[in-house]
Formats: C-alpha cells, structure tokens, sequence
C-alpha cells in the first residue's frame, strides 16, 4: 500500500501526473487552491502501488510519496 | 510508512511563476536531484540566463548568479577560471543560447572550458511573448512568424548540440525530450554523466533538453507534450549526440 501526498499549492492543475499514472489514482479536483487553480487529487488507495511515475512527471515537484 | 519520495533539498519549498505543464520545473527537479545525489550543494554555482528562468535564484536552494543576454556562458567561464574546484552550470534557454548569446557559446565551446550547459530548448522567445527563436520549427506560428517560419526568409532551426559537438573541446553532448517518465529518467542520467564530466575536470559539457511550452505553443500542457513527440523529436532527434568518454 502506498501513500501519495500533493501539495495543492504548489499544483498548477497541469494533469501530467494523471496522464503518466498507469493505475488511474490521480484526478483533477473540483476545489481550488490559493491561487484560484484546480490542482491535481490522489484518490483511489487501493490501486496505488508507489511506482513514482506521477512524481518524475511532476513539473512543479508538488507530489511525495509514501510506502 | 517511509518516505520513498519528497522534494530535493536543492529545491526551495516555493512556488515557482512558471506556466502549468512548463518543462523548466522539471529540469529545475532532476538538476536540484543530482546535485543532492553527488552531495556538491555547497559547491555548486548556477547562471541563470534571461527568459523564464530568469528567476532560477528564487527557486534553488545553492548558489545562482544572473547573466543577462546570453553571456551566461562569459561569466561562467570567468567563475571556473577564478574558482577551478567549483561546479559551474550555465543553465540557458533556446532564445538567451541560439540567438543573443551564440557568439559566447560557440567559443566557451571552443575553448573547452570546464563547465556544464543545460539547455532547455522550447522552440521559442517563451518571456517575451512567444517570438520566433533560433530554434522554431519551419511553418511553426509564433508572435512573428503568424504565417509560420519559412526557411528563405528566417533560415532553418539551428541544432545546438550537432553544431557544438564539432569542437574537440566538447567532450559530451547529448539531447533529450522532456515527455513522459521513461524520457524525464533518461534525461537526469544524461545531465549526471555531463556533470561527473565536469567533476573529472575533463572538458565542456551539453545537456539539451526539449521541454514544452503550453502557453506560447497555445496547447494544454498534454498536447504540448504529444507536440513534443511528433513536430520537435523528428526535427532535433534525441540520444547521446558526442560522447568521448564511453
């Protein structure tokens, strides 16, 4: 099981890390961040496996994960 | 649970004023990893150039120093020359490197000098506003091109790296497109071998790194990157360009 932890505000909702998830655990929230952005939310727990591709992808290094 | 990944320590915990999808963040990532991963922070110098990463000194957690108008590559020079034991990244867009700053990369090149170039090449003037560089695609549309760049009015888009790697002083060249993960891994291994080059105190070092420009391209950060794939590799194809050292 892993743990995947997006700092929204650091987000700018750009969706590369859910085009590079194999599983399909990421989406793009219906909230917004400070600066009126909708970033990027972790969702589905079970299907996770901590591979870190979302957080290679990332190119506001707002993503860190856990295992 | 334990942590398997977090931010570098190389990068401050700010938020950067680069567009959504922009390939600056993750070359800013994999640059900041590396340098935490060879333990040279305290060692290490970065010239930011002018363009967007103009404001690279907000954003590492080492130290940066600003050259504008593409002389990054003079005052890295002077900064080897004076402090030899130093690691010395000229980090440069396609703008700052391939139009004004061309004369000074062609002979820091020439003369071999001991430093690491990252060039991040997104086919265009991004600060300004999306003018033609250097480096735009032929029938690309940008703010001075709106009929897209013709070859007999604004020549072809100059390959850095082919035209660098003719000097004996460069010893590394190497080119990578900033896509999916598989590419961005690729990438950091390129840019570490081109600064284990620069610690061997062995010669000039190039790492180009085609990353996208959602905003200026007019495109969503996902079909930037797939822009990347079929208009950019084809032209400026990615790999080890020179390599000496094998």
């Amino acid at each position: 099981m892993a743990r995947v932890e997006i700092n929204i505000e650091l987000c700018k909702g750009c969706g590369l890390c859910i085009e590079a998830c194999p599983k399909g655990c990421l989406k793009i929230s219906s909230g917004f961040n400070r600066m009126g952005e909708h970033p990027a939310e972790w969702g589905s727990d079970e299907m996770c496996t901590g591979c870190g591709l979302c957080a290679v992808v990332c190119p506001d290094c707002a993503i860190s994960i856990y295992k | 649970m334990e942590i398997i990944y977090e931010r570098p320590e190389s990068l401050k915990d700010v938020r950067t004023h680069y567009c959504a999808g922009c390939g600056h963040g993750v070359v800013h990532r994999i640059l900041a990893e590396i340098v935490d991963e060879l333990g040279i922070r305290e060692k290490t110098v970065v010239i930011a150039p002018v363009g967007c990463a103009v404001l690279a000194y907000d954003y590492f957690n080492f130290d940066v120093c600003e050259a504008p108008h593409g002389r990054t590559p003079a005052v890295a020079t002077g900064m080897k020359r004076v402090r030899p034991s130093n690691v010395i990244i000229s980090y440069q867009g396609d703008g700052d490197l391939a139009a004004i700053g061309m004369a000074e990369i062609i002979h820091a090149a020439n003369r071999g000098e001991r430093i690491t170039v990252v060039f991040v090449n997104n086919g265009l003037y991004g600060m300004t506003g999306g003018q033609m560089a250097p480096t735009t695609l032929i029938g690309q549309r940008t703010a001075t091109t709106p009929m897209g760049r013709d070859f007999r009015e604004c020549g072809q888009p100059i390959k850095v790296c082919e035209l660098l790697s003719q000097f004996e002083g460069v010893v590394y060249a190497a080119r990578c497109a900033i896509t999916g993960p598989g590419n961005i891994i690729k990438g950091k291994k390129m840019l570490k071998k081109a600064l284990s080059i620069q610690l061997a105190d062995l010669g000039f070092s190039i790492v180009e790194f085609l990353s996208a420009c959602p905003t200026h391209w007019k495109l969503t950060p996902r079909e930037a990157v797939q822009y990347i794939e079929e208009k950019m590799v084809p032209c400026f194809p990615t790999g080890v360009i020179k390599d000496t050292i094998k």
